[in-house]
C-alpha cells in the first residue's frame, strides 16, 4: 500500500486519464483541446477554494464557512458594481478578497485566541455570513442586467485561448505551490499538522499558524466570490449553498488527510479536477447527471479508505532480528 | 508507614448538593435564554401566545431534535455523522419506491426505519471496522446516500402517500398536541434515560473522555460506537417518516442542509464537540430555543435566512462567553 | 579548574503532586562528556526539558558562559548555542530527511524562499560528517529505520551552531555497530570543543564515552565527579542506594500452585519465545531497560494486542483473549504504565472511574444505581486510604499517587485473581509508594497473584518472589529473589553485560 500512497497523485492522474479515455471511446470527439479547457475552467473555482481548505485541513482544522464567505463577498461586489458601475474591476476584486480576508480573520481569531474548535466556529459563521447576505441585499437578487460589461468580461476574456477565470486559477495554483513548498510559513503548516509537539520544539507557534491558514482560506473564498458572481452573472443568498462540503470532498479525494499534515497542492488540484471532470463527462457518455452526486460520494469514501490504509503508523520494533527485515 | 491502614478516613460522596450543581449548569443557562426568548416573543407579536401558533411552532424543530438526541450521544462518544440529512433523503426515497410497489402504511414506516438503520450501520462499519475518521466518511456517505436518491428520482417526486400515513407528520394526538411533539417528548425522555441512567450511557461518556482508558478498562469501544451510528441512522429514519408524512411527497432534495442544523442544536445544547461531556436536557432546551427563534422571527416576518444569523451568533456566543469569562478571571488572579 | 560552559544551579520544578526536581546542580565542560545517571523518574527528562525551553524552572538559574540566561522558547535555546537529541524522536514522519534536519533554519534563496538544492546538499554534507552517508537526504523520514531516525536527529542537532549538545538516551534503539559509530561521532564532537550531556542507563557506554558524571535520584542530585575516580559499584550505590528511606513490607510468602501459564508467546515485532508461569500468592517481578518489551508483553496478556502464536492457560483452562473485556472476565486485570492516558479518566469523577469495570454488578438490569456505585467506590477508596475530599471529585484533581490508587481501586473492585502492575509507583510520591507496596503485600497474602513490571531495582528486589529480566523482547534470565541476588546482577542482565571476573 505504501507505493500507492507514495504516488497518490500518480494514481489520481491515472484514474482521471482512464476516465478521459473511457469517455472518448463512448463519445468520440470528446477529447478536444476546447473541451479540456472547458473542464478546467469549470473546475477553476473549486481548485482555488480547495487550496485554501487544504491549508486549513493540513493544520488539523476545517473551514466550513468558505461557501458562505464566497457568497457574501460576491454579493458585496455585486451590489457595489450595480450601484457604482464606474469603479474598476480590479478594485472590486481587491474588495472581495479583503472582505473574505476579514471573515477569515474573524474565524481565525476565535480559533486562535479562544481556542474554540474550528468546526464549531465555522459552523456558526457559516450561517452568520450567509444570513448577512440577505440583510445586505434586502432579500433581493442582483440580476444579469445590473452588472457592467467589464464585470462579466473579467472572467471571460481569453488569453492564448484560455479564459481569464482559468488564468486566475493557474496563477493561484503556482503561487500556492511556491508558498507551500518554498517558504518557511508553508512548511510550518505541514509541520504542525504532522507533529504539533515536535513543531513546538522547532519554535513554531501553532495558534498563529492556524490563524494564518484561516486568513488564506478566507481571502481565497472572497476572491472566488467575485469570480462566482461574474461567471454565473447572479448574486443571491443561494450562491454556492452547500458548496463547503464539496470543497472538503475535493481535498479528501486529492489525498489530504483530515488528521492533518499530509497532502500536496498537485493532489488537491487533481481532486478538484476529478470532481469537475465527472460533472462534465457524465452527460457526454449518456449517464444522467443525477449520478454525479453518488459517484463523488463513492469516490470520497474510496479515497479515505486508500489514504488510511497507506498511513498506518510504524510501531517501534523491539525484537532486534526483526528490525533488519523490516 | 505502618499506620497507613489503622484509621480509615471517611470520604464524602459529594460536597456540593446536586441541586446547586443543577442550578449552575449549562441547561439552566439555556433555560434562562429560552424563557427570555419566550417573553420577548410574546411582547413582539400578539399572535404568539395562542395555543395553535405555539403548536405550529413545534414542527420547526421536532424532526431535527429527534435526530439531535442520537447525534448528541454520538458526538459525546467522539464521533460525528454529517450524513443524517442524506439518510432522510434515501430513506424517504425508498419509502416512495415501496409506495409504488403497493406497500401499506405500516410497511412503509418499517421500510423507512430499516433503511435508516442500514445507512447508520454502513457508516458505523466504515468508521469502526476500518478505523476511518467519521467526519470524512460521513461527508462521503452524505453525497453517496443522497446521490442514490437522485439516481432513483432525478427531478421527479413521489406523491400519493396513503391518507393514514399523513398522521405521523400532520396528525394531532389531542387538541393542539401533535403526534410529532408527543414523539419528540418520548424520544427525549428515552435518550435522557439511556445517556444518564444506564451502563451504556456511562460507557459513552467514558469513551468520549478517553477511548484508550475505556478500552483498557474492558469497555467494548467499537461495539458501543457501532451501536451509536445505528441509532443515529434509526432516528434519521424516524425523521424521514415524519418529514415525508408532513410534506406528503418525496424529492431527492428533501431535508437539504439539516445536518448542520442538527449539529448546531447539539453544540448549542452544551455537548462538547470534542466529546466526553453534555446532557440531553441541554439539547432538549436548545431545540426549543432554535424553535422559538425561528418562529418568533417568523411572526415578525423576518425571513428564515436572517434567523440563521441569530442561531449562528448564539452558537458562537454561548461557547465563547464562558471561555472569555475564564480568561478574565485568570488575568484578575495573576 | 576549567570553567563550565553551562551551569545550572538550584533548579527546582514541581508538578501537581510531584516534586520533579529539587535544588539540582549541573555543569558541563568544553570538550568533555558528562553522563547524567539515574533511574526512571529520577528527574532526568524534566531537567532536559528545562534546558530546552519546554519547562520553566520554579527556582534556580541557568548561566551560559558565565551569563545568566532565560530559556523561554526554542529560539532562546538555539541562540544560546544549546541543542538536543531527544529520547522520543521529535521529528516529522511525512517530511524528507533533509527537511527534518533543517526545519526552522532552512537555507534561503535571495528571494527568501527555501533553497531546496542547498538544503539537500547541506544535509548530505552533514549526514556524511556524522558517518551516515548511507541515508539519502531525499527519503521521507517514515521510510527509514529507527536507528537511522536517530542519526537524523543527531544531524539536526548538529545543523545549528551549538556549543552544548544534550543527548537524551541516544543509544536506546541502536544496535552494537550503530552505537560504535555514534561514539566515534561523540569523540569528534569532543574534539570540536563541544560540551556534551549524555544520558544513558548503560554503564559500559558511560565508562567508554564520558569523563564526568552526575547522579540524580528522586529529583535530587546525589553525586558528581570524574568517572576515573569512581567505581561502577559506587555509582550503582548512588543510583539505587535508598535503603535508608524506603522500607518494603516484610511478608511470609505462602506460594501455591501455578495460576497462569504462558507458553511460547510470540509477537511479530515486540516479543518472542516467552515462557513462564505465575503461582498463587506470588509477586513476580519483571525487570529490564525501557523498551525491552515488558509492557508490550503485559498488554498481550490483557488482550490489548494479540500474540501471533502461543497459549495462555489460566487456572488450568486454556483461553484466547479477544479483548480486555475477556481478560477481565478471566480474572486478569492490568494497571497500565501510562496512567494519564490509559488508566484514569481525568475528567470523570472518582466514583465513575472506580465503578467502570464493575458496572454490571452495581447496576440493575442495565440501569445505573448510584448508591451501589458510591458504596463500592467508598469501600476500595477507604481501604487504599485515598486522599480525596469527595468521591464526586474529578480524578484529574488528585495527585499522581492518589490517581494511581483510583486505578488500583477500580481493578480490585472486580475481584481479580491476577493483577498485572506496570510500573505501579512510577512518578508518585514516597508516601503513596509505600501505601501501594504494603497493599500489594496484603493482596498476595489474601491469595492474589501479582505480576509487577518495574524499572526500579529496589522495588523489584524489595517486593518480588522471583524476578524475570527481559532484554530486546526476550526473556534474558529468571532469578529467585534471595540473598544471593545483587542489584548488579540484575543491571548486568538487563543491559547484556558479561559478569566481570572479580
Amino acid at each position: 500500500m505504501r507505493s500507492i500512497h507514495r504516488y497518490h497523485e500518480f494514481w489520481l492522474t491515472l484514474i482521471i486519464a482512464l476516465m478521459v479515455v473511457g469517455t472518448t471511446l463512448r463519445s468520440p470527439g470528446f477529447i478536444s483541446g476546447q473541451k479540456m479547457i472547458e473542464i478546467f475552467n469549470d473546475s477553476s473555482m473549486l481548485i482555488i477554494l480547495a487550496l485554501g481548505q487544504m491549508a486549513v485541513i493540513l493544520t488539523r482544522s476545517i473551514d466550513l464557512s468558505m461557501a458562505s464567505n464566497l457568497a457574501l463577498s460576491g454579493m458585496i461586489v455585486a451590489l457595489i458594481n450595480a450601484a457604482y458601475p464606474e469603479i474598476p474591476i480590479p478594485v472590486l476584486m481587491l474588495i472581495a478578497t479583503s472582505c473574505g480576508l476579514l471573515m477569515g480573520v474573524f474565524n481565525g481569531s476565535l480559533v486562535w485566541w479562544l481556542g474554540i474548535p474550528s468546526i464549531v466556529v465555522t459552523l456558526g459563521t457559516l450561517t452568520i455570513y450567509r444570513g448577512i447576505i440577505f440583510v445586505l441585499a434586502g432579500g433581493k437578487w442582483v440580476n444579469a442586467d445590473a452588472f457592467t460589461e467589464n464585470f462579466i468580461q473579467y472572467t471571460r476574456v481569453e488569453f492564448l485561448g484560455i479564459p481569464a477565470l482559468s488564468w486566475y486559477a493557474i496563477i493561484i495554483v503556482l503561487a500556492f505551490f511556491i508558498f507551500m513548498t518554498r517558504t518557511s510559513a508553508g512548511r510550518s503548516i505541514y509541520a504542525i499538522g504532522i507533529n504539533p509537539s515536535a513543531a513546538l520544539y522547532t519554535g513554531i507557534n501553532i495558534g498563529k499558524t492556524q490563524f494564518m491558514t484561516f486568513c488564506i482560506s478566507g481571502a481565497l473564498s472572497g476572491f472566488c466570490g467575485y469570480l462566482w458572481v461574474s461567471r454565473y452573472v447572479i448574486g443571491s443568498v443561494e450562491v454556492a449553498k452547500g458548496y463547503e462540503l464539496i470543497v472538503v470532498a475535493a481535498c479528501v479525494i486529492g489525498g489530504i488527510s483530515i488528521a492533518g499534515g499530509v497532502g500536496t497542492v498537485i493532489g488537491t488540484v487533481l481532486g478538484a479536477l476529478f470532481l469537475g471532470f465527472i460533472s462534465n463527462a457524465l452527460p457526454v457518455i449518456g449517464v444522467s447527471p443525477f449520478w454525479q452526486m453518488a459517484i463523488s460520494g463513492g469516490a470520497i469514501i474510496l479515497a479515505v479508505i486508500i489514504n488510511a490504509s497507506s498511513q498506518t503508523q510504524g510501531k517501534r520494533i523491539i525484537l532486534k532480528n526483526r528490525e533488519a527485515q523490516s | 508507614m505502618s499506620d497507613v491502614k489503622t484509621q480509615t478516613r471517611h470520604i464524602a460522596d459529594r460536597l456540593e448538593s446536586p441541586l446547586k450543581l443543577a442550578v449552575f449548569s449549562w441547561p439552566s443557562l439555556l433555560l434562562v435564554v429560552a424563557i427570555a426568548l419566550f417573553i420577548l416573543n410574546s411582547f413582539m407579536s400578539p399572535y404568539f401566545l395562542s395555543a395553535w401558533s405555539l403548536s405550529d411552532a413545534t414542527f420547526n424543530f421536532t424532526e431535527k431534535a429527534i435526530i439531535a438526541f442520537a447525534m448528541a450521544l454520538l458526538i459525546i462518544s467522539g464521533e460525528i455523522d454529517l450524513s443524517v440529512a442524506a439518510i432522510i433523503a434515501l430513506s424517504s426515497t425508498i419509502m416512495g419506491l415501496c409506495l409504488q410497489l403497493g406497500f401499506g402504511t405500516s410497511e412503509l414506516v418499517l421500510v423507512g426505519l430499516f433503511v435508516g438503520v442500514l445507512c447508520g450501520a454502513f457508516n458505523g462499519s466504515l468508521v469502526v471496522g476500518l478505523g476511518l475518521p467519521s467526519i470524512v466518511v460521513t461527508i462521503g456517505t452524505m453525497s453517496f446516500f443522497r446521490g442514490i436518491s437522485f439516481i432513483i428520482l432525478g427531478d421527479q417526486a413521489f406523491n400519493g402517500y396513503p391518507a393514514e400515513f399523513a398522521f405521523f407528520g400532520q396528525g394531532y394526538v389531542w387538541w393542539v398536541i401533535s403526534f410529532e411533539f408527543v414523539l419528540f417528548l418520548i424520544v427525549a425522555f428515552a435518550y435522557f434515560v439511556l445517556l444518564h441512567k444506564t451502563n451504556f450511557g456511562r460507557q459513552i461518556f467514558v469513551i468520549g473522555n478517553n477511548a484508550t482508558a475505556a478500552q483498557f478498562s474492558g469497555v467494548r469501544v467499537k461495539r458501543v460506537k457501532f451501536i451509536l451510528f445505528c441509532l443515529v441512522g434509526l432516528m434519521s429514519g424516524i425523521a424521514a417518516v415524519l418529514l415525508t408524512s408532513r410534506l406528503g411527497s418525496t424529492r431527492p432534495s428533501i431535508a437539504q442542509g439539516w445536518e448542520l442544523e442538527v449539529i448546531t442544536m447539539v453544540v448549542l445544547g452544551g455537548i462538547s464537540i470534542l466529546g466526553g461531556s453534555g446532557t440531553i436536557q441541554g439539547v432538549f432546551i436548545a431545540a426549543f430555543i432554535m424553535g422559538l427563534i425561528s418562529f418568533g422571527l417568523g411572526l415578525l416576518n423576518v425571513p428564515g435566512i436572517v434567523m440563521s444569523i441569530f442561531i449562528g451568533a448564539l452558537l458562537i456566543i454561548v461557547i465563547a462567553l464562558p471561555i472569555i469569562a475564564g480568561k478574565i478571571k485568570n488575568r484578575l488572579k495573576a | 579548574m576549567q570553567n563550565s560552559v553551562i551551569k545550572l544551579s538550584g533548579i527546582s520544578k514541581s508538578f501537581p503532586g510531584v516534586k520533579a526536581l529539587r535544588n539540582v546542580e549541573l555543569e558541563l565542560y568544553r570538550g568533555q562528556v558528562t553522563a547524567l545517571i539515574g533511574e526512571n523518574g529520577a528527574g532526568k527528562s524534566t531537567l532536559v526539558k528545562t534546558m530546552t525551553g519546554i519547562y520553566q524552572p520554579d527556582e534556580g538559574e541557568i548561566s551560559v558562559n558565565g551569563k545568566v540566561v532565560v530559556l523561554g522558547s526554542a529560539h532562546d535555546v538555539f541562540s544560546h548555542g544549546i541543542t538536543a537529541i531527544h529520547q522520543e524522536t521529535v521529528l516529522f514522519d511525512e517530511m524528507s530527511v533533509a527537511e527534518n534536519i533543517y526545519l526552522g533554519h532552512t537555507p534561503k534563496t535571495k528571494f527568501r524562499t527555501i533553497d531546496w538544492k542547498k538544503l539537500y546538499s547541506d544535509a548530505a554534507i552533514i549526514l556524511n560528517d556524522i558517518g551516515a552517508s548511507h541515508i539519502d537526504a531525499h527519503t521521507k523520514l517514515k521510510e527509514i529505520s529507527i536507528a537511522n531516525k536517530h542519526l537524523v536527529s543527531v544531524a539536526r542537532a548538529l545543523s545549528v551552531e551549538a556549543d552544548i549538545v544534550i543527548m537524551d538516551e541516544p543509544t536506546a534503539a541502536l544496535s552494537h555497530k550503530e552505537i560504535e559509530d555514534l561514539f566515534q561521532l561523540v569523540d569528534k564532537l569532543k574534539n570540536d570543543g563541544k560540551a556534551i550531556l549524555f544520558i544513558s542507563h548503560k554503564f559500559d557506554e558511560i565508562y567508554k564515552i564520558a569523563e564526568r558524571y552526575t547522579v540524580f535520584r528522586d529529583g535530587q542530585m546525589v553525586g558528581r565527579g570524574m568517572l576515573s575516580d569512581t567505581s561502577q559499584d559506587e555509582i550503582v550505590q548512588m543510583m539505587v542506594g535508598r535503603s535508608v528511606d524506603q522500607i518494603f513490607p516484610k511478608r511470609n510468602a505462602s506460594i501455591g500452585a501455578p495460576v497462569l501459564h504462558v507458553e511460547n508467546y510470540n509477537h511479530p515485532t515486540e516479543f518472542a519465545d516467552i515462557n513462564f508461569e505465575l503461582n498463587k500468592g506470588e509477586i513476580l517481578g519483571f525487570y529490564g531497560l525501557v523498551g525491552a518489551g515488558r509492557s508490550e508483553l503485559m498488554q498481550a496478556l490483557f488482550g490489548i494486542t494479540k500474540p501471533s502464536s502461543g497459549t495462555l492457560t489460566i487456572s488450568g483452562q486454556e483461553i484466547t483473549l479477544k479483548g480486555p473485556a475477556d481478560a477481565v472476565k478471566a480474572g486478569i486485570v492490568y494497571l497500565p504504565e501510562e496512567r494519564g492516558k490509559q488508566g484514569v479518566i481525568l475528567d470523570l469523577p472518582i466514583v465513575e472511574n472506580i465503578s467502570l469495570p464493575s458496572l454490571h454488578t452495581t447496576s440493575k438490569n442495565g440501569f445505573l444505581k448510584m448508591v451501589n456505585e458510591f458504596a463500592l467506590a467508598r469501600k476500595y477508596a477507604e481501604r487504599l486510604d485515598l486522599r480525596a475530599a469527595s468521591l464526586s471529585q474529578h480524578a484529574g484533581t488528585l495527585s499522581g499517587g492518589n490517581q494511581q490508587k483510583v486505578v488500583i481501586a477500580k481493578w480490585l473492585a472486580v475481584e481479580p485473581n491476577i493483577l498485572i502492575l506496570d510500573e505501579p509507583t512510577k512518578g508518585i510520591d514516597i508516601g503513596s509508594k509505600a501505601a501501594v507496596h504494603s497493599f500489594m503485600a496484603e493482596l498476595v497474602a489474601e491469595g492474589l497473584s501479582v505480576i509487577m513490571v518495574s524499572s526500579e531495582i529496589p522495588e523489584v528486589m524489595g517486593m518480588s518472589d522471583r524476578i524475570i529480566v527481559m532484554r530486546d523482547g526476550l526473556i534474558a534470565d529468571i532469578f529467585q529473589n534471595n540473598e544471593d541476588l545483587t542489584a548488579e546482577t540484575l543491571i548486568r542482565s538487563a543491559a547484556g553485560i558479561e559478569e566481570q571476573v572479580a
